[in-house]
This record gives C-alpha cells, sequence and structure tokens, in this order.
C-alpha cells in the first residue's frame, strides 16, 4: 500500500522525552487531523515528520517563517527557488517575471489577499501573513503537507475557506489543528497526542466532537 | 557591595589605573597653558572660514576619501562575512584591523608615496576586517526559520538572496550608514601623516598660531558630521560612491621601483640583508624589544589603563547631560551639543590639539581619549536611561542617579566600556607619533631613521597587543555576563 511510514519517533528537550517513540503510518489521499493539549507535543511531531519528508513536503510553521522584509509576491515565491537557476532568482528579486507574477497573483486571490501583493510581510496583520504562508506552501506544490495550526489567526468564513483550499490543493496533509469541528469536519482521519504519545487514532467520520474532549 | 563581581572588577581597574598613575609621566609643560587654550578658544569662537582656498579642497578631500575607503571595506568586509566561518578567515581579519588606519597609512607612504591609493587602502583595509567582523554577527542573529523552510535543492547564493540579505539589510544599512562617520573621523586625521585631509590643513594653521583657520577646520567638521543624515541620502548613495574616486586629488605618482625595494629590502631585518645570518637576526631583535618594544609596550598598557578607566569616569559623569530624568529641555540641548562634540572630534585632534597647549606627556593623551570615549559611552548610555520608566515617586537628584539609574545601567555601561578596551589601547598606540612614548612613537621615529624592518616588527607587536586586549575584553565580558553591541 502506497503512502508514509514513520518509525521510531522521538524528541526529548533538555533530557526530558517530549515525543515517542512512536510509529505512524499515513496513506496517501489522508489528512489527518492532529488534536490535543497544547504542549502535547504536535509541534515537535510536525517537525520531526518534515525532517523525514523533507523534499516531499511542503511546511507551514506556527512562527510562518516569512522574510519580514520581502514583499508577499517574494516570500511566496520562495516556494519554488529550487526549480530556477540563481540568476533567474537574482532577476526576480530586483523584478519578478510575468508568468510567475501572474501565477502568484491567482493563487493570491484565491486566498483573498491579492491586493497585498507589493506590501511587505512586516506590515500585514497576523491573519494575512498566516495565509502568505499558506500561500508559499502551496506553491511549493510538494505533494503532503505539514501544517501546524494554519487557521489560528483566521476568522470563520476564512478560516473555512482556507481549510477547503489547503485539502483540495493536497493529496495528502497532517494538520495540527486545536478546532475540533475544523478537524471533524475537514480531515478524514483524526490522531489524538497526549504526552507524547497517540491516544487516539480514528477515521473522522466514527467520531463526535465529544470524543476528541477527552484528551483535553 | 564587593559581593557584585561587576563592582569588584570596576575596582580592580581602578585599583590598576591609580597605580599607573603613580608611575606615569603627567605633567603640564608648557609655560603658559591657560593662556595658549584660551587663545585657542577664541580662535574656535571667531573662525575664520576664508583665509586659505586650501580649506575648501581639505574637506572635499576629507569626504572623498572617506567614501571610497569606506565603499571598497565594506564590499571586501562583505566577501570575508561569507567565509567568517573558516577560521583563517577570522584570524585574517582580526590581524588587519588590528593595525590603526594612521599604521596602514605610514606603510602605504613608504611605497605608494603620497599617491591617493595611499589614503584609500589605509582606510579600507581596517574597515573590511571590522565590516567583516560585524556583518557575520548580524547574519548570524537573523532568523534562521525562512531558510529552512526552503525547498531542499535552493541554490546557495539564492538562499542567501532571498533567506538571509532582505532580513539583514536594514541593520547592514544602519551599520554601513554608521561607520561612514568614523570613515570621515578617519580620513580627517589622515592629514596628520601629509595626506590632503583636514589633518593637514589642522596642522599647518596650528603650527602657524593661526588659531581662527583650526577652529573654523573644526566648525565645519562638526557640520559635516551633524549633518550627515541631511546630505547621505540612499537615492544620492550612488552619485557619491561614482563621483568620490575624482576627488581625491592627484598627488604624486606611483614609484614602482620603490614598491618592489620596500618589499625586497627595506623590510628585511638589517642582519639577514648583510647576511650576518641567525645570531645577528637574534641580537637584532633582542636590541629591538629591549630599547624599543618593551619600553613601548609598558607605557602604551599604562596609558590605555588610566584612559580606559578615566573614559568610564567621564561616561557615567556625562550621561546625565542628555538623560530624560534630569533637568529641562535647555540643559539636555546644550548636554547634547556637548557630547556631539566630544564623540565627534577624533581623539586624535583632541590628542593633538591639547598637546600643543600643554607640552608634551601623557595627560593631554588620557584627556583626549577619555573625552572621545567617554562623550561616546555617555551618550549610548543616556540614551539608554530615557527608555526606563521610573516610579512616579522616585527620588530626584543626585539620589535618583545613584540609586535609581547608576545600578539599572551599569552592566551595559561596562559592556561598552570593555568593548571599547581594544579601541583605546589602538589609539594609545598611534598617540605616540604625536610624541608620547608609546608604541606609535618607536614605530614613528624608526621609519624617520628609514629602519623600516624596525617599523614592521613593531607594528607586529602592536598589532597582537591589540588581537591580546580583544580576547581578554572578550573573555571579561563573558565572565560577566555582559551584553554587546558595536560601537566605533
Amino acid at each position: 500500500m502506497s503512502g508514509f511510514d514513520f518509525h521510531g519517533l522521538t524528541a526529548s528537550f533538555n533530557g526530558e522525552r517530549v515525543i515517542g517513540p512512536l510509529s505512524l503510518h499515513v496513506n496517501e489521499g489522508e489528512h489527518v487531523a492532529l488534536v490535543g493539549q497544547s504542549g502535547a507535543g504536535k509541534s515537535t511531531l510536525i517537525r520531526l515528520l518534515y525532517d523525514r519528508l523533507e523534499s516531499e513536503a511542503s511546511l507551514i510553521p506556527q512562527g510562518l517563517g516569512l522574510v519580514n522584509a520581502l514583499p508577499v509576491f517574494h516570500n511566496v515565491f520562495m516556494g519554488q527557488l529550487d526549480r530556477h537557476p540563481g540568476w533567474y532568482n537574482a532577476l526576480t528579486l530586483i523584478r519578478p517575471f510575468r508568468r510567475d507574477r501572474d501565477t502568484i497573483k491567482a493563487l493570491l486571490k484565491e486566498l483573498e489577499i491579492s491586493e497585498k501583493q507589493w506590501i511587505p510581510a512586516a506590515a500585514l496583520s497576523g491573519g494575512q501573513r498566516q495565509r502568505v504562508a499558506i500561500a508559499r506552501a502551496i506553491y511549493r506544490q510538494a505533494p503532503v503537507l505539514l501544517a501546524d495550526e494554519p487557521i489560528s489567526a483566521l476568522d470563520g468564513p476564512m478560516a473555512h475557506l482556507v481549510m477547503k483550499t489547503l485539502t483540495n490543493r493536497f493529496s495528502t496533509s497532517i494538520i495540527a489543528l486545536h478546532d475540533v469541528d475544523m478537524a471533524l469536519r475537514y480531515c478524514n482521519r483524526i490522531i489524538g497526542i497526549q504526552d507524547g504519545q497517540i491516544a487516539l487514532d480514528e477515521a473522522a467520520s466514527s467520531l463526535v466532537a465529544s470524543d476528541i474532549m477527552s484528551l483535553y | 557591595m564587593f559581593s557584585y563581581p561587576t563592582v569588584r572588577a570596576s575596582f580592580i581597574f581602578l585599583a590598576i589605573a591609580l597605580g599607573g598613575l603613580l608611575v606615569a609621566d603627567i605633567a603640564i609643560t608648557t609655560a603658559n597653558p591657560w593662556q595658549d587654550l584660551g587663545r585657542f578658544f577664541l580662535g574656535v569662537a571667531t573662525p575664520n572660514f576664508f583665509s586659505t582656498e586650501g580649506l575648501m579642497t581639505a574637506l572635499l578631500r576629507t569626504v572623498a576619501f572617506a567614501f571610497v575607503g569606506v565603499t571598497i571595506g565594506s564590499l571586501a568586509g562583505f566577501l570575508l562575512a561569507l567565509g567568517y566561518r573558516f577560521l583563517p578567515v577570522r584570524i585574517f581579519c582580526a590581524f588587519i584591523r588590528s593595525i590603526h588606519e594612521l599604521f596602514w597609512a605610514l606603510i602605504f607612504l613608504q611605497f605608494f608615496g603620497f599617491h591617493p591609493l595611499t589614503g584609500v587602502l589605509a582606510i579600507a583595509i581596517p574597515y573590511s576586517g571590522i565590516f567583516a567582523k560585524v556583518y557575520s554577527e548580524i547574519f548570524e542573529e537573523s532568523d534562521p526559520e525562512p531558510g529552512r523552510l526552503l525547498p531542499p535543492g535552493t541554490g546557495s547564493m539564492s538562499a542567501f538572496l532571498y533567506a538571509r540579505i532582505p532580513d539583514c539589510w536594514e541593520q547592514i544599512r544602519t551599520y554601513t550608514s554608521y561607520r561612514l562617520e568614523c570613515g570621515l573621523r578617519s580620513s580627517a586625521i589622515l592629514g596628520f601623516v601629509g595626506l590632503p585631509t583636514l589633518g593637514f590643513y589642522l596642522e599647518s594653521s596650528f603650527s602657524q598660531g593661526m588659531y581662527s583657520d583650526a577652529g573654523a577646520m573644526l566648525i565645519l567638521f562638526y557640520i559635516l558630521i551633524a549633518t550627515l543624515p541631511l546630505w547621505v541620502r540612499p537615492k544620492l548613495l550612488p552619485f557619491y560612491i561614482l563621483a568620490a574616486p575624482f576627488f581625491l586629488g592627484d598627488g604624486f605618482p606611483i614609484v614602482w621601483g620603490n614598491v618592489e625595494r620596500f618589499f625586497t629590502e627595506d623590510i628585511i631585518p638589517a642582519p639577514l640583508r648583510d647576511g650576518e645570518g641567525l645570531a645577528g637576526l637574534s641580537a637584532w631583535f633582542g636590541d629591538v624589544m629591549v630599547t624599543e618594544a618593551l619600553p613601548g609596550i609598558w607605557n602604551t598598557i599604562v596609558l590605555t589603563q588610566i584612559a580606559l578607566v578615566a573614559t568610564g569616569i567621564i561616561s557615567l559623569l556625562a550621561f546625565p547631560l542628555i538623560s530624560n530624568h534630569f533637568g529641562g529641555p535647555v540643559r539636555r540641548t546644550s548636554g547634547h551639543v556637548l557630547l556631539v562634540i566630544a564623540r565627534s572630534t577624533p581623539e586624535y585632534i583632541l590628542a593633538y590639539i591639547l598637546l600643543q597647549l600643554w607640552g608634551p606627556s601623557m595627560l593631554p593623551a588620557v584627556v583626549a581619549l577619555a573625552l572621545h570615549n567617554g562623550g561616546i559611552i555617555g551618550h549610548l548610555i543616556g540614551r539608554q536611561t530615557n527608555t526606563i520608566r521610573l516610579r512616579p515617586d522616585a527620588p530626584i537628584g543626585f539620589t535618583r542617579y545613584s540609586w535609581e539609574l547608576v545600578p539599572r545601567v551599569y552592566r551595559s555601561f561596562l559592556a561598552f566600556l570593555f568593548y571599547r578596551w581594544e579601541i583605546i589601547m589602538r589609539e594609545t598606540a598611534i598617540l605616540g607619533i604625536l610624541g608620547i612614548y608609546t608604541l606609535g612613537f618607536y614605530v614613528d621615529s624608526a621609519i624617520q631613521n628609514i629602519r623600516f624592518d624596525r617599523a614592521m616588527v613593531l607594528i607586529l607587536i602592536t598589532a597582537l597587543l591589540n588581537i591580546g586586549v580583544d580576547a581578554l575584553g572578550r573573555y571579561i565580558r563573558r565572565k560577566l555576563a555582559l551584553q554587546t553591541m558595536q560601537t566605533c
């Protein structure tokens, strides 16, 4: 069966075990939501998975990792720096090519921030910054999405829009979420993390919100 | 109170400085020092801007040398910063920045002569070492996350251009423009060894007793530095950089025979040149050490330690002048003016002026170093106190100073002071050229006597001394857990 196998995932912080050891198999086409209390180890697990997958995954970390001094366009463009030669990237920094401008503009439009395309990331609000990081992850076009609380700064309709876009654009995704309803609605598998271990692993269709609340 | 390591360290340094005062040569040797000082201030109060047409040319040359030198220095420093994680690069940078601009000028004068290249390289070489260090520190402090998120396979140049440079750009820009101000000071003092910048005209006006001319030059220099943000605009910068090389003047052509002779004969130790072999070399080296290096090192260290503590005292006395916690707007404005003058006058020029007025001894050097460096640290600390919010019923006056403010800023004060330790030592060595018996004096006299081999050995010793003090300063800062920031 095709998919992604992770064995012996562990992480320690200051000599204290925060994750695992745990193993995990994710099938292609699955949208996995990681749920659990803050501090349960969700972010660490996302990092570990990213280290394992690297070239196959787009990552949206909690800190977003935007370059504040660069405009939105360039922050998104960074998702494909590996596909162009150095001179092309250097020229793009000064004057972007038409083709890339159009692609990124369309992507930003989908996320409803196309009017901010040339504004430095530093000048954006929290929710706008989050959508820039999301656009960058989509633009990278990796087969798997790893996202750590990608909708934490977005309000209702926007959060739904983003979750819909992400699950459409990526065939496989692993998303840490604290919003249980969102997790049930957009993901088809729920993994609950407690004290660095998997405490729950079920198909979303077989769960209701109260089943998950026991983790909190 | 002595249980605090910072306080203990302070008193140890104070004791060393007091011990230094006992052995140092501190005296006023001129017959009428106060009358001369009065005439000098009268000259500053009645500046004469029109006596020589040379003044404007000197000003222009000063700016041109600063621009060309700092531009080349920052470009070379940027390239060196890229390789700063390699130990040989770090050692190379530490070495070139430990030799003062004036020493570099003295070296290049011997083979390039009074060619503009001498002045340009004298600024560009030590500055590239400093730029490399600071730029690499700025790169290190930038946010590593965007770089980690780049798709694997991204070229290292693309990664650097996107994930590193934009994040650091503002800091690099600020530091480089700040360094330009230092470059103007360096450029001005290059005149003291004969290059056509302000120092040259200052020296000739002084030697002829034309204090009003000297005063005019100093005032123009302050205006130049104070208005720097007004005329150095990002949009105008390319224009300045392209134009500056054309305003360096012609100087004299380079005699390439001199260049060759300098490297193949002049700097080869005399015994080797005369075929006396290793025995002759060790006797020669022993002679240099005993008659020149050791007295020079001793005087340099004594003067540095006294000047360091004097700088500290001046800083602590000066910071209330610009602090929001004391006095009214009038006093703060005049305080700002005073500190701007103190920190924008190169210590070399201050020492030169005081030496003319008080005669040769260590006193003018100590006062000059303390005023200049104290002005810089006092300014930084004063600005820092302005960010401190005291409770509404906090005491006022001296109690506020001693109980509320000094304890809060003392650690950063010490950090700045230990950071400037190495700078003070570099300056102390160079002040020898003015006739104080520090290392610069022996370097200068060796050059006067056309003994470049000796001069090179002494310059190397000075460089090693600076590297040593820099390392010691960093060790103490780490030991006392002091945070630092770059100053020049």
